[in-house]
């Protein structure tokens, strides 16, 4: 596939992380934000290719993982109701919530159907009249264009059998919260590819220059990964602590305008909880003005019981990259991905299961790329 | 949620508002509807980004190349600085 | 607003009850962790005996000197008739395909329909004349058959089971299954993957193809009819349904306790199939295949076994794609394209699309 596949290519690679060998001369820690990019990394093997010196840690960018328990056991009192068609990304369904996920809910007779588009949703309502359509709108800054025209194509057909729970979150004020804590171990970031694409990459000055920590805008794909380590790794051993873009071909400083307006008119900024970090200020976005008819969790009104997280689910030391997840002592023991305790086990882009797919259970060991010319360590 | 492929614009159908702008997208072969409401300045032969149904991005095919440019340079670098192995 | 917790504080005991034990979800039936649960859980204690103990897709009876394979298989998919097939095909195929497995040739079929009330007569005729027609081109026969109804709701229009019964030829040393595989064996698949998958989710998810993703449903028998006369030294035949390439290796390097090393360059994925996996978030190792399977064989037979199978027209694409080692036992690895390594794990259940 074209502007996929080539950023895929095994000689740029081994380049891109020879490049990185050469420039190292100490440890460095980076965290990449996206769970998208934690997938890629994990299933492609690219730390085998960094040197040791490079630790990599696995941000809080998995909007799955960081959905409040009490926002998935509403989902799933939704879901039960008789007149309601309940829809969602697939990523969602697995979520543990106090007593079940989603999936529980429909193998126990709910109607949970998976979408690939908010639109999809919206064409379900549209035919069906009779019952009701509620949309888990998840996600980061990445998906909130898509929501919001689905809340505005409502509005603006007259459809009254729609409405949306929403959980969105925002990544800088997460990034934020992470760097001002005292645990903070991260030195540099990449920041999440497509978030970018649609609010640019304007918001992360200020960061980069009170936290004095570079942060690279990076893509998706290996060669992307890999050349936004390279560039971190640049600036971190040149002292400096600039926003800079890899992700050129996608990704402009001021972002997807028509896609920021229509955000704005439908959605306002609001505090939020993140499963595992706590409240964090200004991180979320909820339905506004004329939109608000469309809000879920006015439409169903809460009874549901406080929620209890599990007292072993370490999740919040692993969303701020202090521990990694076969340091919790019940990782892939009493934590599994068919019997999770914590959204990280869950979510294919949690930094626990991905630990768990693709084998990260003992510190292999790293070799240098056998390349020509490559200086040997 | 960050899951974009990029895909080859084959056809517009424009239906009114913007927010309605619709074409026909081709991902190495296969063909699927996405809304088009955030690249008014997509054309038909360009290749945008598709989240959940919907174009965020027209690529910059220039940009696309800066990491294969650089990789040559560095490639050629390497033949000058004498680095490439006996 | 950090979750400090240390080490030491961690009370191990879990006060979340799991819902997945006391009932039936539909992971269950997704070929991978938790149906392996159930049947290690469930079905083994009850039924448990040497034969079934094998856990190999058909099971191996002696009779009178000779050696019959038994098998059966249910099918219950949506859409039932889909690009390249329908559930018909699918009924046949699949048995046969179990008995080849075994190194059976494939000899006689049982056909069990459960029908919903409702469903188009035409739509059971178009089934009924794919099986027709698979059955010709397989060389079986259907034998004996039964029929139920049940009432609209309770069926997905026609649920199917076949069973089957194949004879061992005289030509086959020993036994074909996952206990003769040998560290050093390779590793070849009979064609490209996931077309089947896809096929069946183009469907459902309405996507459109510039030229359509047709299910790979067929007889495997005349390859592997062709390895055995070829005096191959098979150690394992196993089809790669349910669960993918993925999910096969997994029982076998986990039966066996060997690692299977797999090449990610070398495994073939059609662009389109590839193209729909990247699209919908899903991997193609995990995607299901009706008419591929994958051959274990020793290293200094892996040209001529390959040479064998690209002969036959429903393995020509036939490709090594990795090789037995020993350790990490019970495990599959894979070198990615860009030359890393990485775990391929077994599903929990079903697949499930993504967006993040």
């Amino acid at each position: 596939m074209k502007f996929l596949s080539e950023y895929r290519d095994q000689k740029a690679a081994e380049q891109l992380a020879q490049q990185v060998w050469k420039k190292v001369t100490r440890p460095w820690t980076i965290m990449e934000i996206c769970g998208g990019q934690t997938h890629t990394i994990v299933k492609s093997g690219l730390e085998d290719l960094l040197p040791r010196d490079i630790t990599l840690v696995h941000g809080p960018g998995c909007p799955v993982c960081v959905t409040p328990i009490d926002l998935i056991d509403k989902a799933v009192a939704i879901a039960q109701r008789p007149e309601v068609i309940f829809c969602s990304f697939g990523d969602m369904l697995r979520v543990p919530g106090s007593t079940k996920s989603l999936f529980d809910a429909k193998a126990e007779g709910a109607d949970v159907r998976i979408v690939y588009s908010p639109l999809d949703a919206l064409k379900l309502a549209k035919q069906n009249p009779s019952r009701q359509v509620v949309f888990f709108a998840v996600g980061f800054e990445t998906t909130a264009p898509a929501n919001a025209m689905a809340a505005w194509q409502a509005d603006h057909d007259h459809i009254d059998n729609f409405s949306l729970l929403v959980s969105h979150v925002l990544v800088p004020p997460a990034m934020e919260a992470l760097l001002s804590s005292s645990n903070c171990v991260v030195q540099g970031f990449l920041a999440a590819g497509h978030v970018c694409t649609i609010m640019g990459y304007e918001e992360y000055f200020p960061i980069a220059e009170k936290y004095q920590v570079p942060i690279v805008v990076t893509g998706f794909e290996p060669l992307d990964i890999l050349e936004g380590i390279l560039m971190t790794v640049s600036q971190l051993e040149e002292g400096r602590h600039e926003v800079e873009n890899q992700y050129v071909r996608a990704t402009r400083r001021e972002g997807n305008r028509p896609a920021q307006e229509r955000i704005v008119e439908v959605f306002e900024v609001v505090n939020r909880q993140w499963r595992g970090l706590g409240e964090i200020p200004s991180s979320g976005f909820q339905l506004r003005g004329r939109f608000k008819k469309y809000d879920a969790n006015r439409r169903y009104p809460s009874s549901v019981e406080p929620a209890r997280e599990s007292p072993e689910c370490i999740s919040g030391l692993i969303l701020q990259g202090i521990k990694k997840p076969h340091e919790c002592p019940a990782f892939a023991v009493k934590c599994t991905p068919e019997n999770p305790l914590g959204a990280p086990m869950v979510s294919s882009e949690g930094a626990c299961a991905a630990y768990y797919h693709y084998g990260r259970r003992q510190n292999h060991d790293r070799v240098q790329p056998e390349l020509s010319g490559t200086p040997s360590r | 949620m960050c899951l974009a492929v990029p895909g080859k614009v084959v056809e517009i159908m424009d239906d009114g508002d913007i927010a309605f702008r619709r074409g026909r997208v081709d991902f190495g072969g296969i063909r699927k509807e996405i809304n088009l409401a955030y690249v008014p300045e997509a054309e038909v032969g360009k290749y945008v980004l598709v989240h959940v149904g919907f174009a965020i991005s027209v690529i910059d095919e220039d940009e696309a190349q800066r990491v294969f440019k650089y990789l040559e340079e560095m490639g050629g670098l390497q033949e000058e600085l004498g680095e490439i192995p006996q | 607003m950090a979750d400090a917790k240390t080490m030491t504080e961690f009370n191990l005991s879990c006060p979340v009850p799991r819902v997945a034990d006391d009932r039936i979800v539909l992971a269950h039936g997704g070929g991978g962790r938790l149906t392996h649960q159930l049947i290690e859980k469930i079905f083994m204690p009850a039924f448990g005996n040497p034969m079934l103990e094998q856990r190999h897709d058909g099971a191996v009876l002696p009779v009178n000197g000779s050696r019959l394979a038994f098998t059966t298989d249910s099918f219950v998919v949506r859409p039932l008739i889909f690009p390249g097939g329908s559930i018909g095909d699918l009924a046949i195929y699949g048995t046969v395909n179990d008995l080849a497995m075994c190194g059976a040739r494939p000899l006689y079929l049982s056909a069990g329909f459960i029908l919903e009330e409702g469903l188009e007569m035409n739509t059971l005729r178009t089934v009924v004349t794919s099986m027709q027609q698979a059955a010709a081109k397989a060389g079986v026969q259907l034998v004996t058959g039964d029929t139920k109804v049940v009432d609209k709701g309770k069926g997905d229009g026609v649920f199917v089971n076949t069973s089957g019964i194949g004879l061992i030829e005289t030509n086959v040393k020993g036994t074909i299954g996952p206990a003769a595989v040998q560290v050093g064996d390779a590793v070849i698949v009979s064609g490209d993957l996931g077309r089947h998958g896809i096929a069946i989710l183009s469907v459902r998810e309405g996507l459109e193809f510039e030229s359509p993703i047709l299910s790979d449903t067929a007889s495997v028998w005349p390859t592997v009819e062709a390895l055995l006369n070829a005096g191959i030294e098979i150690h394992c035949l196993r089809d790669l349904t349910r669960g993918g390439l993925a999910t096969t290796l997994n029982e076998i390097a986990s039966d066996r306790d060997i690692c299977i090393k797999l090449e990610e360059t070398l495994i073939p994925v059609q662009e389109t199939v590839q193209s729909a996996c990247e699209i919908l978030g899903l991997d193609p190792l995990y995607v299901a295949n009706e008419g591929r399977f994958a051959v274990f064989v020793p290293a200094a037979q892996a040209e001529a076994a390959l040479e064998v199978m690209k002969k036959v027209e429903v393995s020509q694409g036939s490709v090594r794609v990795g090789k037995v080692e020993e350790t990490p036992g019970r495990t599959v690895v894979l070198q990615s394209r860009i030359g890393g390594n990485r775990v391929v794990d077994m599903l929990s259940g079903e697949q499930l699309p993504r967006i993040c």
